[in-house]
């Protein structure tokens, strides 16, 4: 019986087609998994009887001769989309046992093609975090581990769940959401592909919002061409959503197609940071190469304002997600504190007990640059950062067509390392952010393996509704890199 | 710009947030780590420059006028903690 | 009510600036298709983005918007044809996300101005500062229980037109008419209802007083300086606890300096069954809003057609109308009452159709505002139609009745229903001009009365005695000027100067 769990979303969708397997036995192999695979702790919620109950419906549905997109395919969801019917915990204790009585637009588009879902995934607490150790319900651990060593390792955050399972074989497929670098940076620190969309692509409403003006939901997948397949059920023009863009979704699958030749690609020189690993730097140089030998043409760009992107993200961000997350009170939903004796007391101790560390630290942030005396030198300089680094990518794409970069600093670090100091992690999203910044698409694809034989992604931006641009130089990446490294299955006997 | 732990204390009011006495001065000193950090912002000359009010190049949607939401008392209620009758309970507010 | 107030150490001015709240007419909510209806069982109009449920996005309702740029031109204020919308937050259980959507620094309508027009014939101009558009809050009852107080987010998220006039107001007189006023308009382009009992309309009233002379310095110079230090009276919800809240507090203050003191700058609230603004406790803290572009919207842009299409669908607006009924013959004061409401002007005008304007707003004032006030009616509720009016008075103009008999109609068509002329023929109340029947009817009374015929010869004021005789002989029916010049011709009685 082939490992019906390993297929990718392409070969799954054939094989369904061909009738050579049901959605119930796709599904029933993913449920055997999650539940031998507790010990990475990657879903809060696994939703198995729901998803056999759905994988029925969809192989009845294929018997009537009615398949969706993504009919009978099996999905793990970041705990961050609001599902109807599912408790949906944001990674927070403040949300209690929080049921949405609603269902966010892109899982609904998600049913709506046919899609099994297999649970909803852990993740750093409402998505601040690069590690995926702020969740109130236990870290992850990355399926990967360095050569010689049993120490666990983050699967990378805010997505870590969705990346972990990804890697691990527990799903065909997942979502994610994107702030700072939240899909992409797990997915470079497990080996598997993960799209942030341009800002306005997928529709953000029924996500739990951290930060407006930089949240976009995308696809985690074990390919290139199923990030392409996934996003085009995602995305969709929602009127319940005032930042969804009005461009209609065209079959991104179908426009991936054509090679490199001819494409300008950019290579930021700013991006090269003084003491960058040799691992990393090589990695990115050899990237470059294989896609001159595809035809494409290399061009030195300069983005001048990369260096204040990070501190610009930690005003931005924190200042949006202190206003979101003004609504978690106690008072309609989730947790409420014991014996609360006035308003003032509900609201503190509900907050103070259901929100972690990294949140309270972010909404002091937030709330402090945004209050009398700090807004113009803090909030308001930030915004205008914003425009500055955005206008840098315009400059940029005047000369060339996407840019290629490294996705993180370096490869999955130990669970614990980087928790004692707030901007050792912030620090994890340098090449990452600067896209959110300025609401471009930007994907990481395996590129190959660190030192420590961990693996190493590569990023490449492009321009604002160009995905297919950038999933067609995304797979002559991925041609080139043919990376079919699986890391060693620790955590099942 | 740097914190102490009275003005920590003023925010957390501002933020309702309860954080605890002995936390104070410690967070005081995580805030102003990240704080020196950002002040690097001051650096860029942003003359002129318009702040990004919007990412997405588009105008406001708008919508019909149709009630097309609401008369589920039931579903809104469904996660309130206390709640009587389809009302929120909250402690007694003085005006 | 004058200008300034006397206190012990002299005269003090009173100037008082106000932010009304206005509720937009419209079927759903600013930023969600929860219905706006009034009334309705707890918590049964409300969307789970009115609710701050997690996840849940604006979307701005068309209409909200159309109605505040009408609002705007109908305050002959500048459109602005990009705004903003920014969070302004803080916390307070009606408020669910913890932030209300309003517009701070860019708001859709500039300055603008209102002429009021006083008691007195004169008139001034008010003018107004900005009109924004926010969202309303829930409703909380406290007095329900004991230890808890109770949430109702039927309103949460209701639009609301927030109109901030300058501080050009200088008596309760003033304050009272300038709202009554803004009603009158909001009302006339169909924007709110302004029930101010239902919570469609209310107004914060800034008061503040100084020695004369202090005004005039501030209209000149525009420094607030000038001016004495302000008190906001919140959520005043009548136009008569308006006035004696603005006498009450401009007096509090005028107490206090006079004492020596000074004024602390605070929020109050108006207590209507004392009479009194007390301090408000919990308003104590002073707020950082922390006012932000909200993220999930973009700012709003509009066409200048499409301002324009709103502009050419206004109605006639009061100060038009009131122009149009001077111009028609009425007096000033007259013309501001009949437009202060629309339906009243709209009856008016179909009671004018074709008659002397002065004869219609005097019977309008005079024998149809006094009944539907008698009998507790609104304007709207009138059981005698304008057309109906209208055809009594015609008949009075044309001497088929006479005014006595004509107020006697409308008593019959009022409580019993008809149509006036049939009234008139059924029951024969038309009006006796024919002399035969006049001198017939003056040959009776005199033949009846020899004793007072020879009184009258020596007091020729008694004719009037006659004069009500030959009425009721007639059935009151005869025309009394035509009985008038018989009798004093068949009396021989003198001609009065």
């Amino acid at each position: 019986m082939p490992d019906l769990t390993a297929m990718t979303l392409v070969e799954a969708r054939d094989a369904l087609a061909a009738k050579k397997i049901s959605s119930r036995e796709l599904t029933g192999a993913f449920v055997q998994a999650i539940e031998a695979a507790r010990p990475l702790n990657a879903f809060i919620t696994e939703t198995a009887e729901q998803a056999l109950a759905m994988a029925d419906a969809s192989d009845k549905r294929r018997g009537e001769g009615k398949a969706g997109a993504l009919e009978g395919l099996p999905l793990a969801i970041k705990d961050l989309f609001c599902t109807r019917g599912t408790r949906t915990t944001a990674g927070s204790k403040i949300l209690g046992n929080f049921v949405p009585p609603y269902e966010s637009t892109v899982t609904q588009n998600l049913w709506n093609a046919g899609a099994v879902m297999l649970g909803k995934t852990n993740l750093d607490e409402f998505a601040m975090g690069s590690s995926n150790e702020t969740s109130a319900f236990g870290p992850v651990f990355n399926p990967w581990r360095a050569k010689n060593s049993n120490a666990n390792l983050v699967p990378g955050g805010s997505s870590g769940g969705s990346s972990c399972a990804l890697a691990a074989d527990l799903c065909l497929a997942a979502t994610g959401t994107d702030t700072g670098g939240s899909i992409r940076q797990p997915a470079a620190v497990t080996g598997t592909v993960g799209l942030k969309p341009t800002y306005g692509r997928c529709s953000r409403y029924g996500i739990v919002a951290f930060a407006s003006s930089l949240d976009q939901a995308g696809p985690m997948t074990k390919t290139v061409r199923d990030a392409a397949i996934l996003l085009t059920s995602m995305a969709s023009v929602d009127p319940r959503d005032s930042t969804s863009v009005e461009t209609p979704v065209p079959d991104y699958e179908k426009l991936m197609t054509g090679g490199v030749k001819g494409l300008r690609v950019g290579i930021p020189k700013e991006y090269r940071l003084d003491g960058m690993a040799s691992d990393i730097a090589g990695l990115w140089d050899r990237a470059a190469g294989w896609l001159k030998g595809q035809g494409a043409e290399i061009v030195e760009v300069s983005l001048p304002h990369t260096k204040y992107a990070l501190p610009t993200y930690y005003i931005v961000a924190p200042a949006e997600a202190s206003s979101n997350l003004a609504r978690y009170d106690g008072v309609r939903f989730g947790h409420r504190a014991e014996k609360p004796h006035d308003m003032t007391d509900l609201y503190e101790r509900s907050r103070g007990e259901g929100f972690g560390a990294e949140v309270q630290r972010r909404i002091l942030i937030g709330t402090y640059v945004l209050s009398a005396g700090y807004y113009d030198a803090y909030y308001s300089r930030a915004q205008k950062l914003r425009t500055l680094i955005s206008n840098d990518f315009g400059a940029a794409f005047e000369k060339c067509d996407v840019l290629l970069t490294p996705s993180t600093p370096g490869p999955a670090f130990a669970v614990g390392a980087k928790t004692s100091d707030p901007l050792e992690m912030y620090l994890q999203d340098v090449f990452t952010v600067t896209v959110n910044l300025a609401g471009l698409p930007g994907i990481s694809v395996p590129g190959g393996l660190s030192e420590s034989g961990l693996p190493l992604g590569l990023q490449l931006i492009g321009k604002a509704f160009d995905e297919a641009t950038l999933l067609r130089a995304a797979a002559a990446v991925e041609t080139a890199a043919d990376f079919r490294a699986k890391p060693a299955r620790w955590w099942a006997p | 710009m740097s914190v102490d732990k009275d003005t920590v204390r003023r925010i957390a009011k501002l933020a309702r947030l309860a954080v605890p006495e002995a936390r104070l001065e410690p967070m005081a000193g995580e805030l102003n780590g990240i704080f020196k950090w950002v002040e690097m912002l001051g650096q860029v000359n942003v003359e002129g420059v318009p702040g990004m009010t919007s990412v997405v190049a588009q105008k406001l949607k708008w919508r019909k006028d149709v009630v097309t939401e609401g008369g589920n008392a039931d579903a809104l209620m469904a996660n309130a903690p206390g709640g009587e009758e389809h009302f929120f309970t909250v402690p007694k507010v003085v005006e | 009510m004058s200008r300034t107030i006397k206190g012990q150490s002299g005269e003090w001015e009173i100037v008082i600036g106000m932010e009304v709240h206005a509720q937009v007419l419209s079927n759903s909510k600013l930023f969600s298709g929860a219905s706006t209806e009034f009334g309705a069982e707890p918590n049964s109009q409300v969307s789970f983005v009115d609710a701050g449920m997690p996840g849940m996005l604006p979307v701005i309702n068309e209409k909200c918007v159309e109605q505040a740029v009408r609002t705007g031109l109908g305050l002959k204020a500048k459109i602005n044809r990009r705004s903003v919308f920014d969070r302004k937050n803080y916390f307070y259980p009606d408020l669910p996300s913890g932030y209300q959507i309003s517009q701070f620094k860019d708001p859709i309508v500039g300055e603008g101005e209102v002429t009021i027009d006083l008691k007195d014939g004169t008139s001034i101009l008010v003018g107004i500062e900005r009109l924004h558009l926010e969202q309303d809050a829930g409703k909380s009852l406290h007095d329900q229980s004991p230890d808890n107080s109770f949430v109702d987010l039927n309103r949460s998220g209701i639009a609301l037109m927030e109109i901030v006039t300058k501080p050009h107001m200088r008596s309760s007189e003033e304050a009272a008419a300038f709202l009554k006023k803004l009603r009158a308009i909001v009302r006339y382009l169909g924007t709110c209802d302004g029930n101010m009992d239902e919570g469609s309309m209310r107004a914060d009233v800034n008061v503040s007083v100084c020695r004369p002379g202090g005004y005039e310095e501030f209209r000149k110079t525009g420094s607030f300086k000038s001016l004495g230090t302000r008190c906001e009276i919140k959520n005043v919800n009548s136009l008569r606890f308006i006035a004696q809240a603005v006498e009450y507090e401009a007096r509090r203050q005028v107490e206090i300096l006079e004492e020596g003191g000074s004024i602390r700058q605070e929020t109050r609230l108006f207590d209507s069954k004392l009479g009194e603004t007390r301090s408000m406790r919990s308003k104590e803290e002073a707020h950082d809003y922390r006012y932000f572009p909200d993220p999930d919207l973009l700012p709003l842009e509009l066409e200048q057609d499409w301002i324009d299409a709103i502009a050419a669908s206004l109605p006639e607006l009061p100060d038009e109308k009131r122009a149009r009924f001077i111009a028609q013959g009425l007096s000033p004061y007259d013309a501001s009452v009949l437009v202060s409401e629309r339906e009243l002007a709209d009856f008016y005008e179909e009671l004018a159709q074709g008659v002397d304007a002065k004869a219609a707003a005097n019977w309008l004032n005079n024998e149809i505002l006094g009944r539907l006030n008698r009998d507790g009616l609104a304007i709207t509720q009138v059981p005698v139609p304008a057309a109906a009016n209208n055809a009594i008075i015609r008949m009075v103009a044309d001497g088929s009745i006479n005014g006595k008999i004509a107020k006697d109609l409308l008593d019959i068509v009022w409580s019993e229903g008809g149509h006036p002329r049939a009234v008139v023929e059924a029951r024969g109340m038309k009006q006796v001009t024919d002399t035969g029947a006049i001198d017939a009817a003056i040959e009776k009374v005199i033949a009846a009365n020899p004793a007072k015929v020879e009184e009258v010869k020596a007091k020729p004021k008694l004719a009037a005695w006659f004069v009500g005789q030959v009425m009721k002989e007639t059935g009151g029916k005869a025309n009394p000027a035509a009985v008038n010049a018989a009798l004093k011709t068949r009396l021989n009685l003198p001609d009065e100067g």
